[in-house]
């Protein structure tokens, strides 16, 4: 085997073994926050934890019933906004739009989605918290439906144009308006594409901290009704760890699992739903 | 050097629905559609030079030329298909029935001249939902499932299917697409149905099933039918425009155009020496 020859072996086997173990460092960092995660939260998740609300400073016990039913209140309402108007600004783009306005929107969302959250929480301080003059869950579920929008847009915008052109041409030969093939063929076509675009969205948004600080800000207590401050699991989580007790720090790991959870049950019915495949449903 | 040479045009297609007096020798024909002198660009690209034929009644037409000659665009005209394509533009006139179809809405007249796509495309849909949409977007007041089923027999699938209407369309052949893709079109009843390489996708088998539905579909309505298999418009078609390059070289009765072509180039092509 000459030098040469050697040399080349050398350096492809090297590059391979490489290139694997930064994988497996990247892997292993992975594994060790959620085992971590799991081993602290879940020594510290507890019936209660789920059920009940914080207790006040110095008082062991207590729970973040108020979090957990404030984040869901949060993204739901974030869904409301963030859903509709990606996915209609998503069919725009997709099926109306010409060159030059489709790369505007398109850019202009992409640039939107690269705008740091806290920056987002400034926008719908401004917008909604100052006219209002209180923090509350509109504000909070504001500032998370807008960082739901772009993210929501260039899905549908993705997945509706990988529906084929043959499908619309089909049904518009049989005297389908554009608006009615888009309704009853092409979005049937993509659904599935799009519940996952939404769901990897509210993903996405789930675990936002910085534009809640000041739009829903937090509350010991519950919050019932849309207008007064609400607690919601990653402000708590910040507010938590940062807080000099034991007794938090180990309900701020409880958070952290149970946020990561719920992240994780979206994740996997969004790739569930996509692993079904695309355009095919049985009927 | 387009349209410097004149087509060579042995049929008479005056556009009428009255029965002008046909040099046929039986019954007189006459033309359901009419191209005048229609020229059609992309872009700035002309893809048909003055195209002027016609397409009988309760006949079948058939459009053969080589790859990119433009036979698909020509009968993507028909419809108004082309006007999906932003940078397509066409002047001349196109009639049907006598009259022209861009001054009525395209998606009436869409109902009047149904098409059948390439490759099969029926929609993400069961078998009986695919054929009955038609009716449903046009509001039709026929009881469905009578007309799914008659449509799925003129399409002469109704057997292979009537069990398992409501399974997914997806779960059929190729051929049995295809064939649902006709029933489809038919549904709504078209006066026209146009066809873009139906069996192109398509195994000899499945081929040769479309090709004797489209002689019994003549009954219902007119149909055109773009080809590149040579043997297929002679089996099944009554006339044939040889379209080369974007110009309408010759057009004749099959049997005229394939035995006794009048234009060189004609002859060329279907003796097999280009295309």
């Amino acid at each position: 085997m000459s030098t040469r020859l050697r040399w080349r072996k050398f350096v492809s086997h090297f590059m391979l073994t490489m290139t694997g173990v930064c994988a497996a460092i990247a892997v292993s960092v992975l594994f060790f926050i959620l085992g971590y995660l799991v081993y602290h939260g879940g020594t510290s998740i507890n019936w209660d934890f789920l059920t009940k609300l914080p207790t006040p400073v110095g008082e062991a016990g207590g729970g973040m019933a108020n979090a957990i039913v404030g984040s869901a209140k949060l993204l739901f309402l974030a869904s409301l906004l963030g859903v509709p108007f990606g996915f209609f600004g998503g069919i725009y783009l997709s099926e109306f739009s010409g060159g030059k306005i489709a790369f505007v929107v398109r850019y202009a969302a992409d640039l939107l989605n690269g705008v740091p959250s806290i920056v987002i929480g400034i926008f719908a301080y401004s917008l909604v918290v100052l006219p209002f003059k209180h923090y509350s869950t509109v504000a909070g579920s504001f500032a998370l439906g807008v960082m739901m929008i772009p993210i929501t847009l260039r899905s549908t915008e993705d997945f509706l144009r990988a529906v084929p052109r043959d499908l619309r041409e089909g049904a518009m030969a049989l005297g389908a308006s554009q608006w009615r093939t888009i309704v009853s063929v092409v979005v049937p076509a993509a659904y599935r594409g799009v519940i996952t675009a939404i769901l990897l969205a509210l993903a996405r948004v789930a675990g936002e901290t910085a534009p809640l600080l000041f739009t829903a800000f937090g509350n010991r207590f519950g919050s019932p009704g849309w207008n007064q401050p609400t607690a919601s699991l990653p402000v708590m989580i910040y507010t938590y760890a940062i807080a000099p007790y034991d007794d938090w720090h180990r309900q701020a790991w409880a958070a952290g699992l149970v946020l990561l959870g719920l992240i994780l049950v979206i994740n996997i019915a969004a790739r569930a739903i996509l692993a079904r495949g695309i355009g095919v449903p049985r009927s | 050097m387009h349209a410097s040479v004149r087509p060579v045009v042995s049929v008479n297609i005056t556009p009428s629905v009255s029965t002008a007096p046909s040099r046929e020798a039986q019954a007189p024909l006459c033309m359901r559609m009419n191209i005048a002198e229609m020229n059609f660009y992309y872009g700035s690209k002309q893809v048909l030079f003055d195209i002027t034929m016609g397409i009988g009644a309760s006949k079948v037409t058939a459009i053969i030329g080589p790859s990119g000659c433009g036979k698909s665009t020509l009968l993507r005209t028909l419809n108004r298909m082309h006007e999906t394509v932003r940078t397509a533009r066409l002047d001349g006139e196109i009639l049907l029935d006598g009259q022209s179809i861009f001054a009525q809405d395209v998606t009436a007249l869409r109902r009047r001249v149904g098409m059948v796509f390439q490759r099969p495309n029926p929609f993400p849909k069961s078998i009986f939902e695919n054929v009955a949409y038609g009716l449903r977007i046009n509001g039709t007041k026929i009881p469905l499932a009578e007309a799914v089923e008659r449509s799925l027999r003129n399409a002469a699938l109704w057997d292979e299917v009537k069990d398992q209407l409501h399974k997914s369309a997806f779960e059929l052949s190729g051929g049995q697409q295809q064939r649902l893709c006709i029933a489809r079109a038919l549904a709504v009843e078209p006066e026209v149905l146009l066809l873009d390489e139906p069996c192109s996708a398509l195994d000899p088998i499945s081929t040769a099933k479309i090709e004797e539905l489209l002689v019994e579909l003549k009954a219902l309505c007119t149909i055109s039918i773009v080809t590149h298999n040579m043997q297929q418009a002679a089996r099944v078609s009554d006339f044939t425009a040889f379209l080369l390059s974007g110009q309408l070289i010759e057009f004749s009765p099959t049997p005229q155009l394939f035995t006794k072509p009048a234009d060189p180039r004609t002859e060329a092509y279907i003796t097999g020496r280009f295309g």
